[in-house]
């Protein structure tokens, strides 16, 4: 026992020893990191203002977050990030103090603390097939019932009580083949509603007492004509939808027991509609509202369910939810757009001619269209109605706009980011830095001195503050041009809204962003979507008068085959330089090592068919790859068929006169047996990896050589079974594969199964090394696995004579196509996390050791030195290789929580890691992106090429006066002293 | 400890500076030897062999009907399965036939075992073809079907190439082919050695292909370690760490010896300097107090 006991000890104390590096003290915290969060695009909003101390919104996301955001800031109160299948369904509040939601297609029902967001109960519900969801509370509890709320999911109608989850009654629809459209509880009333459809014909209205869920009257009538699913909810007791053919308005009334129908013809209403008709899913009291393809139709249900147009409205326009003033008097809100203004109008459901409010804003053209408006009232000082309007933009923005004005906003857009590139800032040159941070000399001597009477131990808790305060907002890291380090960057995002914001690495504040135009719908383009941010033009010649520019690639619509779209924006303006919609499909874009004369890097595009295509399209960047066309090589995977290809251009298409279009010829082909083997994941090195040295120096005195070709390929297969979750496929029946194939050949150099493990993979391939990450179904745990490969055919070059003499071949080019002579090293872990996302770090030279870096579960990132994962390391280490550093192995990675990247902070929904290589060789900067953003600097050997940033100048330059001070002193008296000597 | 890691690899250097001649080192006619050992090898890893047959022996007529194959896997799990090749762009053409055969383990799988591979010899057509993918440095190609049983399976397997890489003396060729019991994953085709860049025009010798093939399956991951043993191993471990007496004082101290040594130097030529020295430099501070006095009196 003791034995082990010091054994455990040792190791730790090495761990101890070695992993200072990463850790960081508390008051360092947010001096080179960042942190925002975010919620995303809003979907439901409910308010809670009367009579609560805090006004409050809670708002559900596509995100899948529920928030309560405070109505004054715009802060978040408390927020939870759901899982990524657990789409929120409805949310509301019930009791004055549970916010209740409904997720998950309908099967969770949980109720959350208003107050501070604990989760307070949460019930499954179990329904028996799919339909529509609905989430209703009540508005007004009495004392006296029992507090239920419905639920109705999976066919079947929930009641529950808002107290503690319980489950009171179930009654399910699916059984009696009903298509339920609309649950209604009126407050006027003791019975719940449950209006539906059986085979589109039939229309049924159930009666049901909400206390024990027994059916309390049942009617029905035929509708020959077909119904839509389209519905809405009217009033109480008037239902309006579509028929089959969606040219007939029905308005069905219910009441005291029977249904009466009424039918209007759209036309009647719009003369002039075309298209498809549908109901907008807004509860606007009496009214309706009707969507065309050019207009925004309003009507409302007169009494006898007669059908009245109220206003058609051409332009773009939002409408909001009934909010209820009075007993009887209900008001919508109206957001539409003129003219780049944004006029939100207020007025009351019983006279359209009134207007309650009516504002007109100004905003931000990078903002785009209203999607949704929510509105809330409340009692002015005069004791009038007011308004306040949540406005969601097409950005996915969130505004408040209360008296005309703008109140908040947040740009929860970058919730979604999909890809992030980086550029360098300005040079720094007249007139363009940004001279207002710069500071005067007698700040920059105040700041000292007070960073000296902190290191001296003199200052007091103000001054503490203060130097705290003064390092969090160093003007020096915000600064909008080049730094020496290369710290400082702008991070240009891609994000899902199709907007691209370009951020400040130093304090992750917004230098510009752009709703790309091209990126929004059109008629050239229907459901375009964003897919990667490439930089396109890095100026090294003209730096100073030529700004860099990225590229954006988006498709218009989600199949691999839809046509692209391509958007040129210059990275320091935020403006759209051109674009080009729409274009051949696009599923593979390869940025090659050539740039025209212009700097424009070289873009290969490879559309569906596989044909190649050239950007930019100019006849410079022709003759550039005409020269090196016999070595560009690109491969295809087919993760649906399991066959992977390689392909080299055979010349200029020859189905149309495009010079910029290349068919391809196939190389090679790699098929994997459809009845044992799934793709499941695939990695290739960065681009833009930089490897220092090829030859790695072992314990003894003993040299290996890397195999460092950029084009390897790392494949990941499973069994088809064990692709699913984990705990679907036995060990027995499940296996993964790993391959690591050379793309220019189709060579597969190394080929290794791990029985009995199975997916999720995911891997990280750097030099010449892979990790990924996996489960293992014999140990039940996750596992971390190495493969380092090593060249033979170099091997050989050891001899110190023969490399002075030069009788070496380590300069002679490299072929992909001599036979190759490698070896692999493999090894594995156990390791304790699941995985969401793995990279490595990177640094401008690729001297510094590299450290993995781990999105875990929990979101959060953790820096894991490459050093754990060695293949060489064995259980008892020599001394010499004790000496070149290798851990002794154990059999699992060790988490030190010091060495989690984002300390104390969550990156929710965390869905990447970026790094990005500073210029300092010590350096990398890493970018992590979910629902929120986080950047930090890490050094993983530390900053062993510079001064740390609190390195005190002040006092070096103190000490340095006050010696020299000290010399002179002690040179005057010992003169006086010795001219005393003398006249002694 | 920098310093005599330093120390260590420089005595290294010098020792193999000294000793660089008779260093291992194979000239000449290492690419045979090491594809032999390299065969080997993977004879022992993997299940089947590879043999090297070519020379354009027995121009066997292209098995191409499938009814054949099967009839010869279901007599006695022999079977063949063809090698086609083509020049450029051209369309494939029989080049070749591999033969097999067959194993069914008790568990179920099945492997190859014995492969042998016989190439057709190139008629003047296939040469003329071939010179000029060497005038024009393009692609000789070859493909095999994906199942061996039910040629061509899914896809074929398709392999590349350049052919300037291939002439030697004859032409010389090497197959990996990656199984997976009756399936073929990929093929790695090429020269046996190294295939220069840039490559020369070079027309061979021979117009036959000296063909070596491997027969390669899937390696078994290593398992992750367990540590079962750890006290067994904890205690080889504790054995380990009381080994480093073995370092020399000097290795150990150095750094302290040193600034020691220098200490002892110059407290020496102090001690050497300081009869002559008593008066000059250590009367101020001893008379300072001393004068004060008269200093004062002076002033009075």
């Amino acid at each position: 026992m003791a034995a082990i006991g010091t054994r455990v000890l040792s190791v730790l104390l090495f761990l101890s020893l070695s992993n200072l590096a990463s850790s960081l003290y508390e008051d360092q915290v947010g001096l080179m990191d960042w942190h925002q969060k975010y919620i995303g695009k809003v979907k439901h909003a409910v308010f809670h203002t009367q009579k609560a101390g805090r006004k409050r919104v809670v708002v559900s996301t596509e995100q899948n977050v529920i928030a309560s955001l405070d109505l004054r800031h715009g802060d978040i109160y408390w927020r939870h990030v759901l899982g990524a299948d657990d789409a929120i369904d409805g949310i509301d509040i019930a009791l004055g103090k549970y916010v209740i939601t409904l997720s998950s297609g309908g099967s969770i029902l949980r109720a959350w603390n208003l107050p501070d967001g604990q989760l307070v109960w949460e019930s499954i519900l179990k329904g028996s097939s799919p339909s529509k969801i609905m989430l209703i509370v009540p508005t007004s509890f009495r004392v006296d019932r029992e507090n239920l709320i419905f639920a109705f999911a999976g066919g079947c109608l929930h009641a529950v009580s808002s107290i503690d989850g319980e489950i009171i009654w179930r009654k399910d629809f699916a059984a009696k083949s009903l298509e339920v459209q609309q649950v209604i509880q009126a407050p006027a009333e003791e019975t719940v509603r449950v209006l539906g459809y059986v085979e589109s014909s039939q229309f049924h209205a159930y009666e049901i007492n909400p206390r024990k869920g027994d059916e309390i009257k049942h009617v029905n009538v035929d509708f020959p004509g077909g119904l839509s699913a389209d519905t809405v909810l009217v009033s109480d007791d008037v239902l309006v939808a579509l028929d089959a053919t969606r040219s007939v308005l029905l308005t069905i009334l219910f009441q005291d027991g029977e249904i009466n129908f009424r039918k209007t013809q759209i036309l009647s209403l719009v003369d002039d509609s075309h298209g498809v008709v549908e109901i907008l899913p807004c509860k606007l009291a009496d009214m309706f509202a009707l969507k065309t393809n050019k207009f925004l139709v309003l009507a409302k249900v007169m009494d006898g369910g007669v059908v009245e147009l109220v206003e058609k409205i051409k332009e773009a326009a939002a409408l909001s939810d009934a909010v209820s003033l009075s007993e009887s008097q209900q008001a919508i809100a109206l957001a539409r757009h003129e003219n780049q203004k944004l006029h939100i109008i207020v007025k009351p459901v019983h006279d359209w001619n009134i207007d309650l409010l009516k504002e007109t804003i100004k905003i931000d053209n990078q903002r785009g269209l209203v999607h949704k408006v929510f509105i809330n009232n409340y009692v002015r000082t005069d004791r009038s109605y007011g308004f306040r309007a949540l406005i969601v933009m097409e950005d996915h923005s969130l505004l408040l706009i209360q008296q005309g004005e703008i109140v908040w906003c947040r740009e929860d857009g970058l919730a979604s980011v999909i890809d992030v590139t980086t550029s360098e800032l300005p040079v720094e040159k007249d007139g363009v830095s940004v001279s207002k941070v710069e500071q005067s000399l007698f700040e920059w001597l105040k700041g000292h001195i007070l960073k000296l009477k902190g290191t001296l131990m003199l200052a007091s808790p103000e001054d503490v503050a203060a130097i705290q305060n003064m390092r969090l907002k160093s003007s020096e890291k915000s600064k909008m041009t080049r730094d020496h380090n290369g710290f400082r960057k702008l991070l240009i995002v891609l994000t899902g809204s199709g907007k691209v914001f370009a951020l400040h690495t130093g304090d992750g504040r917004i230098v510009w962003s752009l709703l790309v135009q091209s990126l929004r719908k059109s008629e050239k383009c229907d459901y375009p979507t964003g897919l990667r941010i490439y930089p396109w033009q890095v100026p090294h010649h003209h730096a100073m008068d030529e700004n860099p520019s990225v590229l954006v690639v988006g498709r218009c619509g989600p199949s691999d085959d839809a046509p692209g779209l391509l958007s040129f924006i210059d990275a320091y303006k935020g403006e759209e330089l051109d674009s080009l919609v729409p274009i051949h499909s696009i599923v593979q874009v390869i940025p090659l090592p050539f740039t025209d004369s212009t700097e424009q890097r070289l873009h290969l595009l490879v559309d569906a068919n596989q044909r190649a295509h050239l950007y930019p399209r100019s006849p410079k960047a022709l003759t550039i790859f005409h020269s090196e066309i016999s070595n560009i090589y690109w491969y295809s995977v087919e993760a649906d068929n399991g066959i992977i290809r390689g392909h080299v251009s055979k010349g200029s298409c020859s189905h149309d006169e495009d010079e910029y279009c290349f068919d391809p010829k196939d190389l090679w082909s790699v098929v994997l047996p459809a009845e044992s083997e799934k793709i499941v994941a695939s990695e290739t090195h960065k681009i833009n990896e930089v490897v220092h040295t090829q030859a790695k120096a072992i314990a003894d005195q003993d040299v290996m050589y890397k195999y460092i070709s950029k084009n390897l390929l790392f494949l990941a297969t499973t069994a088809p079974k064990g692709s699913g979750e984990i705990g679907s496929a036995t060990p027995e029946e499940s296996w993964l594969v790993v391959y690591l194939i050379d793309t220019i050949t189709g060579r597969i150099l190394h080929r290794m199964t791990h029985q009995g493990s199975q997916a999720p993979v995911h891997a990280v391939f750097s030099e010449n090394w892979v990790v990924y990450h996996y489960f293992n179904l014999r140990a039940h745990r996750y596992e971390m696995s190495v493969v380092e490969i090593y060249d033979q055919s170099r091997a050989d070059n050891k001899d110190v004579l023969k490399l002075v003499v030069g009788k070496h071949n380590l300069t002679s080019p490299v072929s992909s196509y001599s036979r190759p002579e490698v070896t692999a090293k493999s090894q594995s872990y156990f390791f304790t996390h699941s995985v969401k996302a793995i990279t490595v770090t990177s640094t401008a030279k690729g001297i510094t050791s590299k450290q993995l870096l781990i999105g875990t579960i929990g979101d959060q990132v953790l820096a894991l030195d490459k050093r754990y994962l060695d293949p060489r390391r064995t259980v008892n280490p020599t001394q010499a290789e004790k000496e070149e550093g290798m851990i002794p192995l154990t059999d699992s990675l060790p988490i030190i929580p010091q060495s989690y990247v984002t300390h104390a902070l969550k990156v929710e929904g965390l869905r990447g890691i970026v790094t990005v290589p500073a210029k300092l060789e010590s350096t990398t900067l890493v970018f992590t992106y979910g629902v929120d953003l986080f950047f930090t600097r890490l050094a993983p050997s530390r900053t062993y090429d510079s001064l740390t940033e609190d390195f005190s100048y002040a006092l070096l330059l103190i000490t340095i006066a006050a010696l020299i001070v000290a010399i002179f002193v002690t040179w005057i008296w010992s003169e006086r002293k010795d001219l005393q000597e003398k006249w002694r | 400890m920098e310093a005599e890691k330093l120390w260590r690899i420089l005595t290294a250097m010098a020792v193999l500076l000294l000793a660089a001649a008779p260093h291992h080192h194979r000239a000449g006619a290492f690419q045979s030897d090491e594809l032999l050992i390299e065969q080997e090898d993977d004879l022992g890893a993997a299940i089947g062999g590879g043999a090297g047959v070519g020379v354009g022996v027995d121009p066997v007529t292209p098995p191409r009907s499938r009814k054949r194959y099967s009839d010869a896997a279901e007599s006695d799990s022999k079977f063949q399965f063809p090698l086609e090749h083509a020049f450029g762009d051209s369309d494939f053409s029989p080049a070749g036939t591999f033969s097999a055969r067959l194993k069914t383990w008790s568990h179920g799988p099945q492997t190859l075992t014995k492969l042998r591979f016989s190439r057709n010899a190139l008629t003047e057509v296939d040469k003329e073809k071939f010179q000029k993918l060497l005038q024009d440095d393009d692609f000789y190609r070859i493909r095999l079907p994906s199942n061996v049983l039910s040629p061509p399976g899914r896809d074929y397997i398709v392999s590349s190439i350049k052919a300037r890489c291939l002439p030697r003396d004859g032409l010389d060729e090497h197959f990996v082919i990656h199984m997976d019991g009756v399936n073929i994953l990929a093929v790695n085709y090429g020269p046996p050695g190294a295939c220069p860049y840039p490559r020369q025009l070079k027309l061979p010798a021979k117009w036959s292909f000296n063909s070596h093939t491997i027969l390669k399956n899937s390696e078994q991951a290593p398992r992750t370690p367990v540590f079962a043993e750890e006290i067994s191993l904890g205690e080889n471990g504790e054995a380990e760490v009381v080994k480093p007496p073995e370092k020399s004082f000097w290795a150990k101290y150095w750094m302290y010896v040193i600034p020691l040594g220098l200490i002892v130097m110059n407290a020496v030529t102090q001690a050497m300097n300081m009869p002559p020295e008593e008066q000059g430099g250590g009367q101020p501070q001893g008379a300072a107090p001393a004068q004060r006095g008269p200093a004062a009196v002076r002033r009075r």
